[in-house]
C-alpha cells in the first residue's frame, strides 16, 4: 500500500461500513481484500444470469439510494432515464472531482476500496448498456488516482472489466481520468466538457446527459460514493440498504468532517444519525472550545448555527427541516473563535476564484461579492454593503447556466442571516468583533 | 405543431423552435448578446431571460425549447427584473469609454443599457482591464469591452472552419484570443466584426474614421467573386469608408468574406485615375474627356480603317458590368470586329460553339449546403469563393461526403471524404476513371456514346476514384435521380485547364450519369453577364487568348490590366507594348498600362450604375452611392460617348437603364436568363485522356487579395498573413529530385522570360508541379497559367 | 519536442478514447508534458495541440483553465499550499507565513536558485488532514506543522 501522510484513521464502532467495508483488511484497496468481502459476486451473478436491468433498477429504487454528489437525486430514477435501446456507444461516467471545499470522502473510497467502485461501475454498466465508463477524478489526489490506475489493472486481469465478461457478451472498458484543478468539473456537464479534452464549462440542459452526454452520446454520471453503494445494495436488497437510513434517505453516508474538530476525517455512519453523535464521533470540539456554527453539507449549503444544528439529524430531511442541506455531507466545524466575516472572505473568493467565467451573473458577480466582503474584511466596509451583497447574490441565484451561481450566492445570504451582528459589528468598527483585529 | 402564448400573444411554432426564435416570429424582442441565429447557442450572456408559467427561475429564451402550451413573458416583474441584473452584472467591468468607441451609435450593449440599465451603477470596486490584441491587419481589438459573449470564437470554429479565437483562463479572467501571438487569417475573418455585440472587435481600417451616425448608408453588390453578395456602403463626405453585408439568406446569408468587406480601401487609393491621359511622344498628358475621347476614337478608326477590323482586340473585364460588356461589344462590332472576350484566364477554348447556352453554376447557392454528395473539381475553394466555400462546409457538416479532384491540397477546414490530388494533365485521367466507374457501377442503368466508351477502354481505375463514383452514385445510399442532391462543379482552375474541354466534357459525362447537378463556377463578379451579354469571339472572331497570341494592332481594354488579369503575362505585355494603339479604360494608373496611349479613366461599382449577373444567374443591377472622383466617368457613359464619337449607330442611351434594356431585349432579365442558362453540350467533343508528358507543369493561381484592380489595391488586404511574397512551391519529392533546398532561390523560367524566386517545400502539392501564382508583378514575367515551366538553382 | 517516454505516456492516454477523439486526451497529455518540461510553453502547448491535431488555441484554453498546468516558469518544486476553508480554520496562514518566511518568497514567487516556487492553491479533497500542500501537483503532504514543514524543506534541499 502507498505510503501517506493520513494514517488509517480511527474507527469508530458507531460506524456502519458500507462503502468502505475492505477497511480492516491488510491491504484495503486490494483486489484480494475487496474478494475476501464478497467482492465482484454480484456483478457476476447478474451477468451470467442475465438478470434484467429493470429487475436491478427496482432494487436500487427499492434502496432509497440518493445521489452522493450533493444535489440527492434518486439513484434509481437517474438510471431509468438512459435511453434503453440506441445503436451506438453509451458512457457511463463517476464523479470523483470532489472539490467543494470540506470534501474528501471520494478520495478514501479510491484509496481504500476502489474495486467496490469498479464493480458498482461495471454493474451499472450492465445495468445502462453502457460500453464504456471514466473515472474522473480529482487532479490533486494524485497518489489515490495512481492507486485506482492500478486497481483498474488488476481488474481488467482479473476478467472484471474488459471484453467478454464471464464468458458472455457483455463488455466494459473503464478507464481512469483526471482533472488538473478546476472545482467546476464536479458539475456534470462540466465535467464531461472536461473529458472530451475542453475547458470545464457547464453545458446548458436540456438535453441532459442521459441524451447527451460524453461525445454526445447517451451518459449516466453518478457521484463515487452512489456507485460504490451499489454492489452492497445488490448483495443484500435495497430494503436492507434503505432500513440502514431513514425514511427518505436511505442506506449509509460517508460524512467528511473537517475543521475544527478533535479527529478530522470520513465517517461513514447510518443515515439519520443525531448530529451530536456524529460530532462525537470526530472527537468533538477542538481544544474544548464551544460550537460556534456548522456548515453541513460543504459551502453550497447553508451555514447553520450551533443551536439550529444541534438538534438536527444527518439526514436529507433532518437538514432540510433544520435550515440548510445535506449537500454532499461535508462538514466544515467552527468554534467559537471564528471570524465570520472572514471566513466568509474566503469561501467568496474560492467561488471567485473557480467560476468558469461564461455565465454572466456568476462570472460578474462572484468578483463583485468577493470584493465587497474584502473591502469590509479590510475595514472599508459601508453600512449599505450587506444589503448589496444580499442583492447581488440574488441576483447571481437562479439566473446562471449551473448551480455554481446558486452555491456562490449560498454562503454570503446563509452567513449574513445568521451572523449579520458580526458583519455590522466589522463594518462599523473596522475589526472583527471576534478576533478584535482587521486584516 | 406546438401552440404556445407570448406576452398574451398566440403562435404555432414547429417542434425544437426556442422561445426566442418564437418571439422573433412575432416581432416580440427579447434582449440578447450571446444568441445568434447562424450560430450554436452558448445561452453564456443570460441576457434573454424570460418568465415562463409554471417555472420558478427565468429561463434563458435562447436556449430554451418551448413546450405545447407554454405561457412566456418577456417582460413581466421577474423577466425585466432579470434582464436588469444580467444588464447590471455586464456593465459593472465595462469601461465607460462609450464617447471614443468606434462602436457607438451601433452598439448593442448600449442600445440594451439605455432600456434596462440602472442610471447610476453600484459597483464601487476597480473595474477589469484586459489587455489588447493584435489579431492582424483587419480587425480592431479593445478587449476591455468585451463581454465574453463568444461569438466570435463560435464563428470561427463553426462557420470558419478552424477554431483561431479561443476564450483562455477563467472566470472573470477569462479572455478572448488567439494563440499567443497569431492572427486571425480566416477569409471571413470581418464578420466577427459585425457580430461582436459591443465595441471590442472593430473594423481596423475605419477605426476612428467616423461615427455611425455621420455615415450615409447605399445598397450596392459586392465586386469580386460570382457569388453577387449584398453589401451596405457606407459614405461620409463623397469617401467610402466601409461595407457591411446586406443581410440575403439566399446569397450571402448575413456573411461577408474579407475581399468583399475590405476592398474598398482600394477605391481610394492614390493609384486612381482622375483625369483622362494621352500618350504624345511616349509622354503622358492629362487632358479634357472630349480631346481623350476624340483622339482615341480617331485611332481607332485609322486603324480600322486601314487594316480592317480584325486588327482590333477588344478585352473585357468579366468584373465590368453588363452595360459596359454590352457597349464594348457593340463599339467591337461598330468598327467590324468579332475579336471580343471577357475570358481574360482561359486557355482552352475548344467548346465555344459547342455549348447550349450560358454557363453557370447549375443549381442556386442555397442548394449547396443541401446537397449530400459535392465534387468539385480544380477549385481552391476558400481561395475563390470564400461563402461558397462557407455553404459547402455546412452541408458537409450536416454529412455531406465531399470529393476534390484538385492539383494541390490545400486545406478547405473541412471533411474531404475522397481526394485526387494530381497534376494538372492527370486530372483529366481521374476524371475518366471516375467516368469508366460510374458507368459501371450497375445500378445506374444508362450507358456512354459508343466514342466515349472506345476512349474509356484504356483507362485503369484507381481505387479512390473508384470510391468516388461510388460516392456520387449515392451507393448504399438512397439514390434519388429525381431531384438529385449530388453536384459536380468546375473551379477557377478547371476554367483555366489547358484541357479545360475534357474536364468539361468528362464531369458533364458523370453528372449525366449519376443525375447530378452540374456547374460551373464563375470566377468573377460578371462572368455569367459577360457570356449572356455575347461578350465573346464572333465566327472569325479571335479569343482572349489568341488576341494576344497573334498581336493586334489596335486594343480596347475594358477594365483590365492585361499582365496582371490574363492567362500568359508574358504575352499579353508584349503584345500590348508593341501594338499600335491601346485604349484602356480603367479606374488606376498602373504600371501594367504604361504602354496604353489613352487613358480613360472609367468610375468603380461604387461611382457608376450598372448590373452584373452572378454565377447563380441572378440579375443585380446597383447605383452609383458616390459621385465619380475628380473626372472619372461611369463606363458605360464612356462607351457611349465614344460610339457616338465614332458614329456608330445603337449608341443612343440616356442611363444605364436604358442599356439594360436593350441587353435585355425589353424582356423580364428572369425569363431571358433561364432561357439561356444550360451547362450541356451540344455534341460529344473529341477528348483525349491521356497525354504522356513528363515536364514540370506550373500551377499559376490567382491568389484571393489579387483578383482584380481593386482588391490589389486595398492596404489592408494587401497586409494580411494571406499575401506572402511569391515562392516556387513544390513537393519535396521535386526538390530532392532538382537538388534545391527549402527556401533556396532558383531562376524559374517559362518560355523566354524567367524569374527569380524562392523555393519553398510543400507537400500538399503532387509530384511533378511548381506552384507559382499569377496576377503578381513579380511573376508578370512568365506565361501560361498551367504551362511548362522550368526551375533551376539560381 | 518531448521525450519518446512523454510520448509513449501519451499515446496511452489516447488509447482510452475513441480514435477520432483525440482531443480527449489534451488534459493528461499537458500534464505529461509539463512533469517533463517543469512548465508549459507555448512552444510545449503548440506542440502537444500538434501532437494531437487540434488548433493550438484549443490547447492553450484547457491549459489556461485549470489551476496545476503552469503556463510560467516555476523551480523545481512547486509547492502549492491551500487555504481553503478547512485548512484555514487549522490555521493553514500559520504555515502559509512559516513557509514565505523560510523560503524568503510570497505567493506565486520563486526562489533565487530556482528551486521552490510557492503558490495558493484552492480545496484539494483531503480536508480531513488539513493543514496540507502538494508538491509538483503529484506529492501531497497532510498534517503540516512548522516541524513537519521543516523536515520536509530539508528533505527537497
Ligand atoms: C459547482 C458544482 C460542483 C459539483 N461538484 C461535485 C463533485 O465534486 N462531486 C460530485 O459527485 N458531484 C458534484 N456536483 C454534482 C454533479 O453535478 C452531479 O449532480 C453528480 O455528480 C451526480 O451524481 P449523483 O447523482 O450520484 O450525486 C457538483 C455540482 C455543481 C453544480
Ligand atoms: S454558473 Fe458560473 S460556473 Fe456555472 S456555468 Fe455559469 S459561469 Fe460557469
Ligand atoms: S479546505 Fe483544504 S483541502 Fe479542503
Amino acid at each position: 500500500m502507498a505510503a501517506f501522510d493520513t494514517p488509517v484513521q480511527h474507527r469508530s464502532d458507531k460506524e456502519t461500513l458500507v462503502c468502505l467495508r475492505t477497511l480492516g483488511q491488510p491491504d484495503p484497496a486490494s483486489l484480494q481484500a475487496y474478494l475476501n468481502v464478497g467482492g465482484y459476486k454480484q456483478l457476476q451473478r447478474l451477468v451470467q444470469d442475465k438478470v434484467k436491468a429493470t429487475d436491478v433498477i427496482t432494487q436500487v429504487k427499492l434502496s432509497g439510494l440518493r445521489g452522493r454528489g450533493g444535489a440527492g437525486f434518486p439513484t434509481g430514477l437517474k438510471w431509468s432515464f438512459m435511453p434503453r435501446y440506441y445503436d451506438g456507444t453509451k458512457y457511463l461516467v463517476c464523479n470523483t472531482d470532489e472539490g467543494e471545499p470540506g470534501t474528501f470522502k471520494d478520495r478514501d473510497i479510491i484509496r481504500y476500496n476502489p474495486h467496490q467502485l469498479i464493480e458498482g461501475m461495471a454493474i451499472a454498466a450492465y445495468t445502462l448498456g453502457a460500453r464504456v465508463g471514466y473515472n474522473y477524478i480529482h487532479g490533486e489526489i494524485w497518489q489515490d488516482y495512481e492507486i485506482f490506475e492500478r486497481a483498474l489493472d488488476e481488474a481488467r486481469a482479473a476478467g472484471f472489466i474488459g471484453e467478454n465478461l464471464f464468458g458472455t457478451t457483455f463488455s466494459f472498458d473503464l478507464f481512469a481520468v483526471h482533472g488538473y484543478g478546476a472545482y467546476i468539473c464536479g458539475e456534470e456537464t462540466a465535467l464531461i466538457e472536461s473529458i472530451e479534452g475542453k475547458k470545464g464549462q457547464p453545458r446548458f440542459k436540456p438535453p441532459f446527459p442521459a441524451s447527451y452526454g460524453v461525445f454526445g452520446k447517451p451518459t449516466n454520471v453518478n457521484n463515487t460514493e452512489s456507485y460504490t453503494s451499489i454492489p452492497w445494495i445488490l448483495e443484500h436488497g435495497g430494503d436492507a440498504f434503505q432500513a440502514l437510513g431513514v425514511p427518505n434517505s436511505g442506506g449509509t453516508k460517508l460524512f467528511s468532517v473537517s475543521g475544527h474538530v478533535e479527529r478530522p476525517g470520513n465517517y461513514e455512519v447510518r443515515m439519520g444519525m443525531p448530529f451530536t453523535e456524529l460530532l462525537d464521533i470526530a472527537g468533538g470540539v477542538w481544544k474544548g472550545r464551544q460550537l460556534k456554527a456548522v456548515i453541513p453539507g460543504g459551502p453550497s449549503t447553508a451555514v447553520m448555527p450551533a443551536a439550529a444544528i444541534m438538534g438536527a439529524t444527518m439526514d436529507y430531511d433532518g437538514l432540510s427541516k433544520a435550515g440548510s442541506s445535506l449537500g454532499a455531507g461535508s462538514m466544515i466545524v467552527m468554534d467559537e473563535t471564528t471570524c465570520m466575516v472572514k471566513t466568509l472572505k474566503r469561501l467568496s473568493y474560492f467561488f471567485y476564484e473557480e467560476s468558469c467565467g461564461q455565465c454572466t451573473p456568476c462570472r460578474e458577480g462572484t468578483g463583485w461579492l468577493y470584493r465587497v466582503v474584502k473591502r469590509i474584511v479590510e475595514g472599508e466596509g459601508r453600512m449599505g454593503d450587506l444589503d448589496l451583497l444580499t442583492d447581488v447574490s440574488s441576483n447571481i441565484s437562479g439566473r446562471t447556466i449551473c448551480a455554481l451561481g446558486d452555491a456562490a450566492a449560498t454562503p454570503v445570504l446563509s452567513f449574513i442571516k445568521h451572523f449579520r451582528p458580526e458583519f455590522e459589528y466589522y463594518i462599523q468598527h473596522g475589526k472583527s468583533m471576534v478576533t478584535g483585529k482587521a486584516e | 405543431m406546438l401552440n404556445i402564448e407570448i406576452d398574451g400573444k398566440a403562435v404555432e411554432v414547429d417542434h425544437g423552435t426556442t422561445i426566442i426564435d418564437a418571439a422573433d416570429k412575432l416581432g416580440i424582442a427579447i434582449p440578447r448578446f450571446c444568441y445568434h441565429k447562424k450560430l450554436s447557442v452558448a445561452a453564456n450572456c443570460r441576457m434573454c431571460l424570460v418568465q415562463v408559467e409554471k417555472f420558478a427561475k427565468p429561463l434563458p429564451a435562447c436556449a430554451t425549447p418551448v413546450a405545447d402550451g407554454m405561457k412566456i413573458f418577456t417582460r413581466s416583474k421577474a423577466a425585466v427584473e432579470a434582464q436588469k441584473s444580467v444588464m447590471e452584472f455586464l456593465l459593472i467591468n465595462h469601461p465607460l469609454d462609450c464617447p471614443i468607441c468606434d462602436q457607438g451609435g451601433e452598439c448593442d450593449l448600449q442600445d440594451i443599457a439605455v432600456a434596462y440599465g440602472a442610471p447610476a451603477s453600484r459597483y464601487a470596486e476597480e473595474k477589469r482591464v484586459v489587455l489588447n490584441k493584435n489579431i492582424g491587419p483587419l480587425v480592431s481589438t479593445d478587449m476591455t469591452r468585451c463581454i465574453q459573449c463568444t461569438r466570435c470564437v463560435r464563428f470561427l470554429k463553426e462557420v470558419g472552419g478552424m477554431m483561431e479565437l479561443g476564450m483562455v483562463g477563467r472566470g472573470e479572467h477569462a479572455e478572448i484570443t488567439a494563440y499567443v501571438d497569431k492572427s486571425v487569417d480566416s477569409e471571413l475573418s470581418g464578420n466577427i466584426i459585425d457580430l461582436c455585440p459591443v465595441g471590442a472587435l472593430t473594423s481596423k481600417p475605419f477605426r476612428y474614421k467616423a461615427r455611425t451616425w455621420e455615415l450615409t448608408r447605399r445598397p450596392s453588390i459586392a465586386p469580386h467573386d460570382g457569388l453577387g453578395s449584398q453589401i451596405e456602403v457606407h459614405i461620409k463626405d463623397g469617401k467610402v469608408l466601409r461595407v457591411l453585408p446586406r443581410e440575403k439568406e439566399s446569397i450571402n446569408e448575413c456573411w461577408l468574406s474579407d475581399r468583399d468587406r475590405f476592398s474598398y480601401e482600394g477605391l481610394n487609393s492614390p493609384d486612381r485615375l482622375t483625369v483622362p491621359m494621352i500618350k504624345h511622344h511616349g509622354e503622358w498628358h492629362e487632358t479634357d474627356w472630349k480631346t481623350a475621347l476624340e483622339f482615341a476614337a480617331g485611332q481607332l478608326k485609322d486603324i480600322t480603317n486601314a487594316d480592317g477590323g480584325e486588327q482590333l482586340g477588344v478585352l473585357v473585364s468579366p468584373n465590368s458590368t453588363m452595360e459596359e460588356a454590352y457597349l464594348a461589344k457593340q463599339i467591337a462590332h461598330g468598327l467590324g470586329s468579332s475579336n471580343i472576350d471577357y475570358r481574360l484566364r482561359q486557355t482552352d477554348f475548344r467548346l465555344d460553339g459547342k455549348r447550349m447556352g450560358t454557363p453557370w453554376m447549375g443549381c442556386n447557392i442555397p442548394d449547396l449546403q443541401e446537397m449530400d454528395r459535392i465534387l468539385v473539381i480544380g477549385s481552391n475553394l476558400r481561395n475563390e469563393h470564400p461563402l461558397l466555400a462557407n455553404r459547402i462546409r455546412k452541408a458537409v457538416a450536416q454529412g455531406a461526403e465531399l470529393s476534390l479532384v484538385n492539383p494541390m491540397d490545400d486545406d478547405q477546414l473541412m471533411a474531404v471524404k475522397h481526394k485526387a490530388i494530381c497534376t494538372p494533365n492527370d486530372m483529366v485521367n481521374v476524371l475518366a476513371q471516375i467516368l469508366k466507374a460510374m458507368s459501371g457501377l450497375q445500378r445506374l442503368s444508362l450507358c456512354l456514346p459508343k466514342s466515349l466508351n472506345d476512349l474509356l477502354e484504356t483507362v485503369r481505375v484507381w481505387d479512390n476514384s473508384q470510391a468516388m463514383a461510388e460516392s456520387l452514385a449515392g451507393l448504399g445510399k438512397e439514390v434519388d435521380l429525381v431531384s438529385p442532391r449530388t453536384g459536380i462543379f468546375l473551379g477557377n482552375i478547371a476554367q483555366s485547364h489547358p484541357r479545360f474541354t475534357e474536364l468539361y466534357s468528362l464531369a458533364e459525362a458523370i453528372a449525366s450519369l449519376c443525375g447530378a447537378t452540374f456547374g460551373i463556377l464563375s470566377p468573377a463578379a460578371n462572368s455569367t453577364g459577360a457570356h449572356l451579354v455575347g461578350v465573346l469571339p464572333g465566327e472569325h472572331g479571335l479569343n482572349a487568348k489568341a488576341m494576344l497570341e497573334s498581336p493586334r494592332k489596335a486594343y480596347l481594354l475594358v477594365n483590365v490590366e492585361p499582365e496582371l488579369d490574363c492567362h500568359h503575362a508574358a504575352q499579353a505585355r508584349q503584345a500590348i507594348a508593341e501594338a499600335e494603339c491601346v485604349i484602356a479604360l480603367t479606374a488606376y494608373k498602373s504600371e501594367a498600362l504604361e504602354h496604353a496611349d489613352v487613358l480613360l479613366p472609367i468610375a468603380p461599382f461604387t461611382e457608376t450604375s450598372g448590373t452584373y449577373m452572378s454565377m447563380e444567374g441572378r440579375v443585380q443591377s446597383f447605383t452609383a452611392v458616390t459621385k465619380p472622383l475628380g473626372e472619372c466617368r461611369p463606363g458605360w457613359k464612356i462607351l457611349r460617348v465614344l460610339g457616338n464619337t465614332l458614329g456608330l449607330s445603337g449608341f443612343d442611351f440616356d442611363s444605364s437603364e436604358q442599356v439594360k434594356n436593350a441587353i435585355f431585349g425589353g424582356q423580364k432579365p428572369s425569363t431571358v436568363v433561364w432561357n439561356s442558362l444550360n451547362n450541356n453540350l451540344r455534341e460529344l467533343i473529341d477528348i483525349q485522356v491521356k497525354i504522356k508528358s513528363n515536364v514540370l507543369q506550373r500551377l499559376g493561381e490567382v491568389p484571393q487579395f489579387q483578383s482584380d484592380a481593386i482588391v490589389r489595391r486595398s492596404p489592408p488586404l494587401q497586409k494580411t498573413r494571406a499575401v506572402q511574397a511569391p515562392v516556387a512551391a513544390m513537393h519535396s519529392q521535386l526538390l530532392t529530385e532538382l537538388g534545391l533546398d527549402d527556401g533556396e532561390m532558383v531562376t524559374v523560367k517559362q518560355g523566354v522570360a524567367s524569374v527569380l524566386l524562392k523555393a519553398k517545400r510543400d507537400d500538399r502539392l503532387p509530384h511533378g508541379v511548381v506552384r507559382v501564382p499569377t496576377a503578381l508583378p513579380v511573376t508578370s514575367l512568365l506565361g501560361d497559367l498551367m504551362g511548362e515551366i522550368e526551375v533551376t538553382r539560381a | 519536442m518531448l521525450s519518446q517516454e512523454s510520448l509513449a505516456k501519451i499515446d496511452r492516454e489516447l488509447t482510452k478514447y475513441p480514435a477520432d477523439r483525440r482531443q480527449a486526451a489534451v488534459m493528461s497529455a499537458l500534464r505529461i508534458a509539463q512533469d517533463e518540461k517543469g512548465w508549459l510553453s507555448k512552444e510545449t502547448v503548440a506542440y502537444v495541440a500538434e501532437y494531437l491535431g487540434i488548433p493550438p488555441i484549443a490547447a492553450l484554453e484547457v491549459a489556461s483553465f485549470y489551476n496545476m498546468y503552469e503556463l510560467e516558469p516555476v523551480g523545481q518544486y512547486k509547492i502549492t499550499v491551500c487555504t481553503n476553508i478547512s485548512c484555514m480554520l487549522r490555521d493553514s496562514d500559520v504555515i502559509v507565513d512559516h513557509l514565505q518566511e523560510r523560503l524568503g518568497i510570497g505567493f506565486n514567487e520563486t526562489t533565487p536558485d530556482g528551486k521552490f516556487t510557492l503558490k495558493e492553491g484552492e480545496c484539494m479533497g483531503c480536508c480531513g488532514g488539513a493543514p496540507l500542500f502538494h508538491i509538483n501537483n503529484k506529492r501531497m503532504c497532510e498534517f503540516l506543522t512548522k516541524e513537519k514543514v521543516d523536515a520536509i524543506l530539508e528533505e527537497l534541499k
